[in-house]
Order: structure tokens, then C-alpha cells, then sequence
């Protein structure tokens, strides 16, 4: 059991729980997750570590509603507790010194961006930080990334706050204008599409992209391979392999069709959420 | 009964559920014996005094002194009979291969039917379990020593079960957040009831065992932290083997095509099959093919057949002489209408517009000349292929070793495929290290990892023992606990 210390919605259906958890919080790094249950009868979900505390012995997730296993943690409020939260997990971002880093956040892709941009600021680079989300009151965090970037461009489909427009478009003015090619990696974080596209987007320039995948999970170790994807032609796991990967070698239509084998489960529960709720 | 009409009684039969009852439901599938059925089995037993059941079993239980007890109307006795040298024995009277090992070394093996063994024990368990007679041995004294276990699994749980009855404090680290290792992800409930590996797991605990769970040695902490600076004298390693062997064939990550381990660990450990009751899914399909011959192949299968397959296919690249499963395991799938397609292999599999798979194209095999295991070889018949149609597939051909916790114990030295190298009592390279189970043999059995479990934990207390008795001079080593639990 883990007890949730402080709870708060940053945006509509997009939650922020500080979550007590010394051990993990003692090795957590940038890039790594935790499997998360919120009851004894709950699905095991993997969520990005958005930040962490090794003193307090805490770790901050952010988590959108999207279904009926998130839907169930976001009923959990301060002074209650998760049933399990298993990690760190995965391998941690492989952060080094030098040279110019573009962090690109979409949505909810905000909280696990933040720890990565933060260790590369803490190394001395130089840090762009993209964030986008599809309008205004879907941003959050603004003020943290622009504390450890040197430049935040905000972006918003519908134009509500920063400029109006996807975050490919940012991305690939910052690769144009980089004509002496200092900018050595992107970073891409959000949903399965956006960073597609900023994959897509990168491509060309021959920059290193780094997505990190969101595939439904079970143990998180390597044990059930559940997460598989297919990055280069092969088969990789990506709690134990992962998350992260080359976004120029992802296949993702494997990706996103695997991401929705269970739809119609989904539906299901989401019609049972709401009876429990009145309950 | 007489000499005679021992060797010439036949077994008596395990009552089982019904094939056409069982397959729409969990529950067990041998009902096990009533006190009268177990009396009149262990009646057959002629007492051998060489007794060469024992000789079979990996830890050596003493087969005809319980079997005695049996007969004599005493079961709890007997199971304390049993715990002396078995700490799991409701879980191996339902698992354990006794036919190939207690079982086929019984002299009436040779006159007609052994011993039914392995149903003795599991009755002399329940009925333990059953009339709250758990017999619960004392503990030595403190030694003040302290052991970490990674890993629930049978290795792991007879590591602890030994190591706190000899008076160390015990603690076991487990990833998932249930204690049990296969037996609570793998095996599912209709052979092994999940309330059995609980009870198992509550005896440890009454024992003075402490289990952590929901920590992944190697992430959380690592094993030179506990003995550094978690204080631990010393570790036992008993993960498992647990990475799943893909085949690398075109199609294989469509979705409903699931590695045996996920497809099980959803059913089991996650209680899919109660989906929505529970959160977690499972794909449900009515054409299944399940790729593989051993026991996880069945239980797949198996498995498959109660989540409303219809038409559930096992396929197998040789033939049913080679098929690595349990006799019983294959009997009791065929009862349960489960097909079984030999000489074929699946080499791609073909999926509709939104990635789910609908066939399995398939090389059909003959078989060629034997290979290093004895077995012939199936070789692929030049031009011939056919599809099968298929809605879920499981893929159950094998596991590896996991490298998530050996990756970040550069110190304990692996073999050719990532497995831990141990000696015969299970040190590794690393002093004060130990490991045993699936993660040192590659995938086995439970009572193979319960003997590695119990060989280990002997060493492990004569090395702890020795660092703190150094220079007393007594090398052989006094066993309080053990002679206790035998009193
Ligand atoms: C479906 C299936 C059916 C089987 N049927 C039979 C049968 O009928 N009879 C039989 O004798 N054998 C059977 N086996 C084989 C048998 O279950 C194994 O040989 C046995 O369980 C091995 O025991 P173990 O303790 O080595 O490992 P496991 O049972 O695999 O347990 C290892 C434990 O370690 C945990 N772990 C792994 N990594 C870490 C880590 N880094 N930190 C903390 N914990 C960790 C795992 O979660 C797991 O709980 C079957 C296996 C399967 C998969
Ligand atoms: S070999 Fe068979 S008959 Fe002899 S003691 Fe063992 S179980 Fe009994
Ligand atoms: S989640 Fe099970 S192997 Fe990755």
C-alpha cells in the first residue's frame, strides 16, 4: 500500500498525485515508470515517473483519465492509498552533457518530459522545450518547463494559448533554423500519433529521436510480453528493452493496433464505472 | 489385506469432474479422495523397507511412513510426515510428475498400478488443511542472522520455510503483488487452486517469514545493497525463469496472439476469466491455436477451452510420441475436446484490417533424423502448407532466463543463455550469494526447484552458522530446527 500524500487535478480529467514510496523514490531516474494498482482487483497500469523526492520519499505521477483502470485511481483522494506501486522500472534516460536537446511534450506527455529536460538543463545544455496539448485548459506545467528550458514554445490545436498549430511545426522551424547542427537529440513524448509525427518530422533532418512508448503492460519485468513492439524489424519488450526507443525505427501501426486490443473491453467497463460511482 | 491382494487391488480411482461440466468452468478438476478411497489406496502399499519410492522423489519424502499413517486412519500425521522433507505437499500431491519419478519406481509399478502417491499426499494436505490441523513445527532460537530471498516462487518459498525453522530471520522479496511465483500466475485454477498456494504461503508467515511484495530486486533495491547496506548475512536468488521465447515469424505481434506467460498471468494472477467483476481483460476466442507440446501448452489450451473456445487446436511440430506433456495433462485436454494437430508449425500468421489475427499459415513436418535431445527432428515437407483459422492464439514454446536482476549483478556469474551458474548446494561466484530453481536449471518443476530450495538452505545455514561460530571447531553442523520438526 501506498499512501497518496496530495492529490490535485492540473486540467480537466488530468491528475497529479504525490505518492509515498521511499524505496522507488531513492532510485528513480528521467525516463523510468512504475506499475500502478489501484485496488486488489484493478489492472496493473504503467505510469511515467513525473517527478521524485529521494529525501521526502516521494514520486510524483501524472495521469489522464482515459479508462476505466484510470477513471478508478482518480476516484483515490489525499489520505488514501494505491494498492501497489511496483518500480522504478525500465531503463533511465541516458542523459549527458553538451550540445542543444529538443524536448517535445504533447498532452499529458508533460510529467515524464519534465524530469528528462530537467537532467539535461542540470548537465549544461541547452534546452528547447515544446509543449502542445489541444487546448488551453489542457496545459499544465508550464511554469516547471520553462524553469529548466532555455526556450518554451507553447502550442494549442485551437489556438487558445501560445501559438495555434500542432508541435511539428515549432519542431521543424527549430531543425531549419539549426543550420549548425546543434542540435544533437529530440526528445518526443506524448500520444502514440503526435509522436509518430514528431518522428515523422525529424526524419529528414537525420536528428536522433527518442520516443518513449506507452503499451499496455502486466508485470513490467520481462516476464509476460505483453509490451512487445516492433522497433527495427524486431520484436522488443518495452518495460525491460524500453521505454524509450529510436522513433525513426518504431512500427507504428503495430504500435497503435496493439494499443487497441482491448476497445471493446473498454467499453464494457466504462459502462460499469459510472453504477460504481453512484454507489 | 494380504500380500497378495495388495499387489493385486487395483488403484482406486480419483473421482474428477466431468469433461462436459468442467470445460464451463474454473474450479478443480480431480475432486481428490474421501478419507475411505485414501485408506483403501495406501492399503496397497506393501511397506517396502529398500523402498525405492523414495529413491524417485527429488526431496525424499518418506512415502512409506505416510502412506503407513494413511492406511492406519491417521492423515494429519501424515502430513507432518510429509512436512518434514516437503513444505509445499498440497501443492506437489497435484503437480509434481510422480509418474516419472516416486510413482514409476514403486515395485507395483512393475506387477501392474503403483502406489497412487501423488493422490495420497494431496489428500494427507487437505485433510491437514481442511480440519485445521496444520501442524506447525517450533522454530530454533534466534541466531540473530538475517537472509534475503528474491523471489516467491517454490525455490524461493522452501529457502524461507527452511532458513526460519533453523532460527534466521527470513525475508523474501517478491515482484508481483501475490506470493506464489507459477503457481499463482502460471498454473491455473482448475489444477491448482489458488487458496492452496495461499494457505501454503500463511504457513510460511506463521513460521515468522516476512514477505515483501510488489519489489523488483534489481530496480528497487539490488542484491549488493542487501547485503551492503540492507544488512542482509545472506541472499538466495530464486526468480525464475520468466522471459518468454518468441519465434520471430512474420504477424507474431497481432493482437490476439499472446505469449503463454501473459495469456496465463491475465487468467490467473489478474482473474480475467471474472472480467468486468475484475479490471483486467482478456482476449476471448472461439477458433484458438495454441503453439507448443509441454505443460504450459495444455494449460494453455486448456484454459482457452473455458473462455469459450470452440474449436481449440494444440500444434505441435512432431508427433504425439514426442509431446513433452504430462500423459495426464494430455489426457484430460483431449477429454475437454481439445484437437491436437501434430507435424505442423506455424511459420506467419495473417490479421484483418485492424491487427487481429484470423489465421495461422502453417509448414507441415515430417520426421528426420534425431537431434542431440534423441528426439527425430521434424523437418519442414518441401510444398506443403496449410491455414488454419484462428481468433487467439497462444504461443507456449518455451522461456528463457530473465536478465533484469543478473544484469545489474555483474558479480554472479551467468551461463552460455543468462542462467545463474550454481554448484550443487547453490552458491554462485558471489560469496555470501545463493541461487536455485528455474533461474539456475532453465524451466523445470516445482519439486526441482523445492530440492535446489532445500539444498541451498542447508548451505546457507552452515555458512552463516560457520561466520558466526568461527573457531568453535565443531564443523559438522547441529540441526536443532530440522530434529525439532521430526519429533
Ligand atoms: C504454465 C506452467 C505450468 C507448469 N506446470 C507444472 C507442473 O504441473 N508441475 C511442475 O512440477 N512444474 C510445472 N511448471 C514449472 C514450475 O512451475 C517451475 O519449474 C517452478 O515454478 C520454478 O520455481 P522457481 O521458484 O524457480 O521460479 P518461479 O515459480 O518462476 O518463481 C519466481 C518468482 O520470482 C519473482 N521474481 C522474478 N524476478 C524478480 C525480481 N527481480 N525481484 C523479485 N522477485 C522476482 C517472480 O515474480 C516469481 O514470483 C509449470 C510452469 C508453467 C509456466
Ligand atoms: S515402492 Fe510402492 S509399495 Fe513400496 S513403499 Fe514405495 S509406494 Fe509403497
Ligand atoms: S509488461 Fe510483461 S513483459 Fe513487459
Amino acid at each position: 500500500m501506498n499512501a497518496i500524500l496530495r492529490k490535485n487535478e492540473l486540467a480537466p480529467q488530468i491528475f497529479e498525485f504525490l505518492v509515498s514510496a521511499p524505496q522507488i523514490a531513492r532510485k528513480a531516474q528521467p525516463g523510468q515508470f512504475v506499475i500502478v494498482m489501484a485496488d486488489e482487483a484493478a489492472e496493473r497500469i504503467p505510469l511515467t515517473i513525473a517527478d521524485f523526492d529521494r529525501e521526502a520519499g516521494t514520486i510524483t505521477l501524472v495521469m489522464m483519465v482515459v479508462g476505466a483502470s484510470s477513471w478508478k485511481i482518480a476516484q483515490l483522494g489525499t489520505d488514501e492509498s494505491l494498492f501497489a506501486v511496483i518500480g522504478p522500472l525500465g531503463h533511465a534516460s541516458p542523459v549527458s552533457a553538451g550540445g542543444t536537446v529538443v524536448m517535445v511534450a504533447g498532452g499529458v506527455g508533460t510529467a515524464p518530459v519534465f524530469p528528462i529536460a530537467r537532467a539535461f538543463h542540470d548537465q549544461g545544455c541547452k534546452v528547447f522545450t515544446i509543449q502542445g496539448a489541444r487546448t488551453g485548459s489542457l496545459l499544465f506545467w508550464s511554469d516547471r518547463l520553462r524553469s529548466v528550458s532555455d526556450e518554451l514554445i507553447v502550442t494549442t490545436d485551437d489556438g487558445t494559448a501560445g501559438r495555434k498549430g500542432l508541435v511539428t511545426h515549432p519542431l521543424r522551424e527549430l531543425l531549419e533554423q539549426d543550420t549548425a547542427r546543434d542540435i544533437r537529440c529530440v526528445y518526443a513524448i506524448g500520444p502514440t500519433p503526435m509522436m509518430r509525427f514528431c518522428a515523422l518530422t525529424t526524419q529528414p533532418f537525420a536528428v536522433p529521436t527518442t520516443v518513449s512508448l506507452n503499451s499496455i503492460m502486466v508485470d513490467g519485468t520481462g516476464m509476460c510480453g505483453g509490451c512487445r513492439v516492433e522497433v527495427g524489424g524486431q520484436t522488443r519488450f518495452t518495460c525491460v528493452d524500453g521505454p524509450e526507443f529510436d522513433g525513426h525505427q518504431v512500427d507504428w501501426e503495430t504500435l497503435m493496433a496493439r494499443q487497441k486490443t482491448y476497445h471493446s473491453h473498454e467499453q464494457c467497463s466504462l459502462q460499469r464505472v459510472p453504477l460504481t460511482a453512484g454507489n | 489385506m494380504t500380500a497378495t491382494s495388495r499387489t493385486k487391488a487395483r488403484r482406486v480411482p480419483m473421482p474428477e469432474q466431468p469433461p462436459e461440466q468442467r470445460v464451463g468452468n474454473f474450479r478443480e478438476v480431480p475432486l481428490g479422495y474421501t478419507l475411505e478411497q485414501a485408506q483403501a489406496e495406501a492399503a496397497r502399499c506393501l511397506g517396502c523397507k529398500k523402498a525405492p519410492c523414495r529413491e524417485g522423489c527429488p526431496v525424499s519424502v518418506d512415502i512409506p511412513a505416510f502412506v503407513r499413517l494413511i492406511a492406519d486412519g491417521r492423515p494429519a500425521e501424515a502430513a507432518a510426515c510429509i512436512r518434514q522433507t516437503n513444505c509445499l505437499p498440497a501443492v506437489c500431491g497435484r503437480v509434481c510428475p510422480q509418474e516419472t519419478q516416486c510413482e514409476a519406481r514403486c515395485v507395483l509399478q512393475r506387477r501392474g498400478e503403483s502406489v497412487a502417491i501423488g493422490r495420497l499426499e494431496r489428500f494427507a494436505a487437505d485433510f491437514e488443511q481442511a480440519a485445521d490441523q496444520v501442524y506447525l513445527p517450533t522454530t530454533a532460537a534466534s541466531t540473530g542472522k538475517r537472509v534475503a530471498v528474491v523471489g516467491a516462487g517454490p525455490a524461493g518459498l522452501t529457502v524461507a520455510g527452511d532458513l526460519a525453522l533453523r532460527g534466521h530471520e527470513v525475508t523474501v522479496f517478491e515482484a508481483f503483488h501475490k506470493a506464489g511465483g507459477v503457481l499463482v500466475y502460471g498454473i491455473p485454477e482448475f489444477r491448482l487452486p489458488k487458496r492452496i498456494v495461499q494457505s501454503e504461503v500463511e504457513y510460511l508467515e506463521r513460521l515468522g517469514v516476512r514477505i515483501e511484495l510488489n519489489q523488483v530486486v534489481g530496480q528497487s533495491v539490488s542484491v549488493s545493497d542487501l547485503l551492503d547496506s540492507e544488512g542482509y548475512d545472506a541472499v538466495f536468488i530464486g526468480v525464475g525463469a520468466g522471459l518468454p521465447v518468441t519465434m520471430g515469424i512474420p504477424g507474431e505481434n497481432l493482437c490476439g496472439i499472446y505469449l503463454a506467460n501473459e495469456y496465463l498471468t491475465r487468467v490467473n494472477l489478474m482473474r480475467a476469466y471474472d472480467f468486468p467483476a475484475v479490471d483486467t481483460p482478456v482476449v476471448r476466442g472461439s477458433r484458438v491455436c495454441v503453439i507448443g507440446g509441454g505443460n504450459v501448452a495444455m494449460d494453455a489450451a486448456r484454459t482457452a477451452r473455458r473462455l469459450g473456445g470452440e474449436q481449440v487446436n494444440v500444434l505441435y511440430r512432431r508427433t504425439m510420441d514426442e509431446l513433452p506433456a504430462r500423459a495426464e495433462e494430455v489426457h484430460h485436454a483431449q477429454e475437454e475436446g481439445i484437437d491436437f494437430r501434430t507435424l505442423c508449425a506455424p511459420i506467419e500468421y495473417l490479421g484483418d484490417d485492424r491487427g487481429f489475427v484470423r489465421q495461422v499459415r502453417c509448414q507441415v513436418m515430417e520426421l528426420g533424423e534425431p537431434d542431440k535431445s534423441g528426439r527425430r527432428r521434424p523437418v519442414p515437407k518441401p510444398g506443403e502448407q496449410i491455414l488454419i483459422d484462428a481468433d487467439l492464439v497462444i504461443v507456449a514454446i518455451g522461456s528463457g532466463a530473465n536478465p533484469l536482476l543478473t544484469r545489474k549483478t555483474p558479480k554472479v556469474a551467468l551461463g552460455r543463455y543468462g542462467h545463474i551458474v550454481a554448484n550443487e548446494a547453490g552458491a554462485t561466484s558471489l560469496p555470501g550469494v545463493w541461487a536455485g530453481g528455474d533461474i539456475v536449471t532453465g524451466s523445470a518443476t516445482v519439486i526441482l526447484a523445492m530440492g535446489a530450495g532445500r539444498a541451498a538452505a542447508q548451505d546457507i545455514h552452515a555458512y552463516l552458522m560457520e561466520h558466526s561460530n568461527r573457531g568453535a571447531g565443531d564443523t559438522a553442523q547441529p540441526e536443532p530446527a530440522a530434529e525439532s520438526a521430526a519429533a
